[in-house]
């Protein structure tokens, strides 16, 4: 079980958020909305043990995770294999080159193995990092709107592609789309200044299609969710 | 008209323009010599300034090489050790302060007329910039990048090496850039101030002596090796660049 329970006070004094609690569907998604600056990706970052610019109020044992943020962060001077052989390098470990190549295959960037970022198109950088994502091959997985500077048709295609390769592992998805939400999450929530307040879901472990009527209402609930706190 | 047609048109232009004031005001040729005297004094002579510059080209590009790895591997350990950082920094900071001529005098003092007075100037001058510039950009690592490596649990010297180096490379090859041209003012600074050999005693000795065109030859020598000196380290500086951004030359013809 993967839980946070908490508050979290700002470097100059000021609560970012008080009393929040999110509990992670295991082998499932999490998808966290809520508008800019509520504290949605310090959340994240709680979770992955990252600074926060913060006092949290609760210990969190730091689990292993791996991330997958909003830019791509690929390292410009390594190619795609060697941006998805990264974490092991990074570690001193010997990189396991084969099973980098399938991962690249699976994403289907066989063709591009060799090409450094500045090569690829704004999809196929994110494909690279799910790559590397699935590389690292943790349990949990964080995602900071990995898929928002991407246009609506590769971000649908990312969301099934994510959707298939992650099964299995429990991922937290910060993300601004309801729609996204709504056809990724097995659990649903939405943050505010009061908290973290749970919201309905999709049935069934399968992805929804976009254009599904279930789609369009849980859309809807979470859209109407998120004016009424902004308001 | 390409680069180079215009860098020749801009040599006759600058020649010309040099043969017209000498030939309209009638100046005696040991106030301003004609390009062509110089010319003439610049073949006639040309063992005796090989010989010289031959002594200043070593003591730029053995300060070169010493300023770049000393001012490359204080950044890296003042990346490292935040003592080093605190204790030193203020120390670097005041020793930029003292114009590096001012000490030319005692470095003769305490390091004799050969070369190494000289080679100690240009390390002086180009350690700042190489070291100010490379610290600047192992501290401006992107954020996003540290928190993956964070992530992936990767060691401290591993996050040094593998993303701080590379990500501040471009930063290095502009504190080259800019120790290339500093170097060879070092090397000179020093030669004016005790020396038996070198450009810059053949220029005070040519000068005191009013063969300014022996002056003006060697000045001409110790500018274009200035220059070959800067565009080969921009070349290198370039090419790091390129490297650490990606930019093969395969996308630059994409793009």
């Amino acid at each position: 079980m993967i839980k946070l329970t908490g508050s979290l006070k700002t470097g100059n004094n000021t609560w970012l958020f008080k009393d929040a609690e999110l509990e992670l569907v295991a082998g499932g998604w999490t998808c966290l909305l809520g508008s800019s600056g509520v504290g949605k990706t310090t959340i994240l970052r709680l979770f992955a043990g990252l600074d926060t610019h913060g006092t949290f109020t609760d210990e969190l044992k730091t689990r292993n995770c791996s991330y997958m943020a909003q830019q791509d962060l690929l390292m410009p001077w390594l190619d795609v294999l060697g941006n998805v052989l990264l974490g092991a390098k990074l570690r001193g470990e010997t990189p396991d080159i084969k099973r980098g190549h399938q991962l690249i295959e699976r994403v289907g960037l066989s063709d591009h193995a060799s090409k450094y970022p500045r090569q690829l198109s704004g999809g196929m950088r994110q494909r690279a990092a799910l790559a590397r994502t699935l590389m690292e091959d943790q349990d949990l997985v964080l995602l900071d709107e990995p898929f928002s500077a991407l246009d609506a048709k590769k971000r649908a295609d990312m969301q099934e592609l994510a959707h298939e390769l992650l099964s299995g592992k429990t991922v937290m998805l910060v993300t601004h789309d309801p729609a996204e939400a709504a056809r990724l999450g097995d659990k649903n929530a939405v943050m505010d200044t009061t908290g973290i307040h749970e919201m309905p879901a999709k049935k069934g472990a399968s992805i929804l299609a976009p254009e599904a009527s279930e789609t369009l209402k849980l859309q809807a609930g979470l859209l109407v969710k998120l004016r009424k706190d902004a308001a | 008209m390409n680069r180079f047609t215009w860098i020749v048109l801009s040599c006759i232009f600058a020649i010309s323009l040099w043969q017209t004031l000498v030939s309209a005001t009638g100046v005696p040729h040991f106030i301003l010599p004609s390009p062509k005297q110089v010319l003439d004094t610049l073949i006639k002579s040309r063992e005796l300034i090989a010989w010289h510059a031959l002594i200043t080209i070593s003591e730029v590009l053995i300060g070169l090489l010493l300023g770049a790895a000393l001012g490359a591997l204080t950044a890296l350990h003042l990346m490292v050790s935040k003592t080093s950082r605190k204790l030193l920094m203020p120390i670097l900071v005041f020793s930029q302060a003292i114009p590096v001529f001012a000490l030319a005098p005692v470095l003769t003092l305490w390091l004799g007329y050969g070369i190494w007075s000289k080679v100690f100037m240009a390390v002086l001058i180009t350690y700042f910039p190489v070291a100010s510039n490379f610290l600047d950009g192992l501290r401006r690592t992107d954020r996003g990048f540290l928190d993956l490596a964070s992530t992936m649990r990767a060691g401290k010297w591993q996050t040094l090496l593998q993303i701080r180096l590379p990500a501040a490379l471009p930063s290095l090859a502009s504190g080259l850039k800019l120790a290339s041209v500093y170097a060879p003012i070092g090397a000179i600074i020093g030669e004016w101030v005790g020396a038996s050999d070198g450009l810059g005693y053949l220029m005070l000795l040519a000068n005191g002596r009013a063969k300014i065109d022996l002056m003006f030859a060697s000045l001409f020598v110790l500018a274009t090796f200035t220059v070959i000196l800067h565009s080969v380290i921009s070349i290198f500086a370039n090419w790091l660049t390129r490297r650490a951004k990606g930019e093969t030359k395969e996308v630059l013809e994409n793009a």
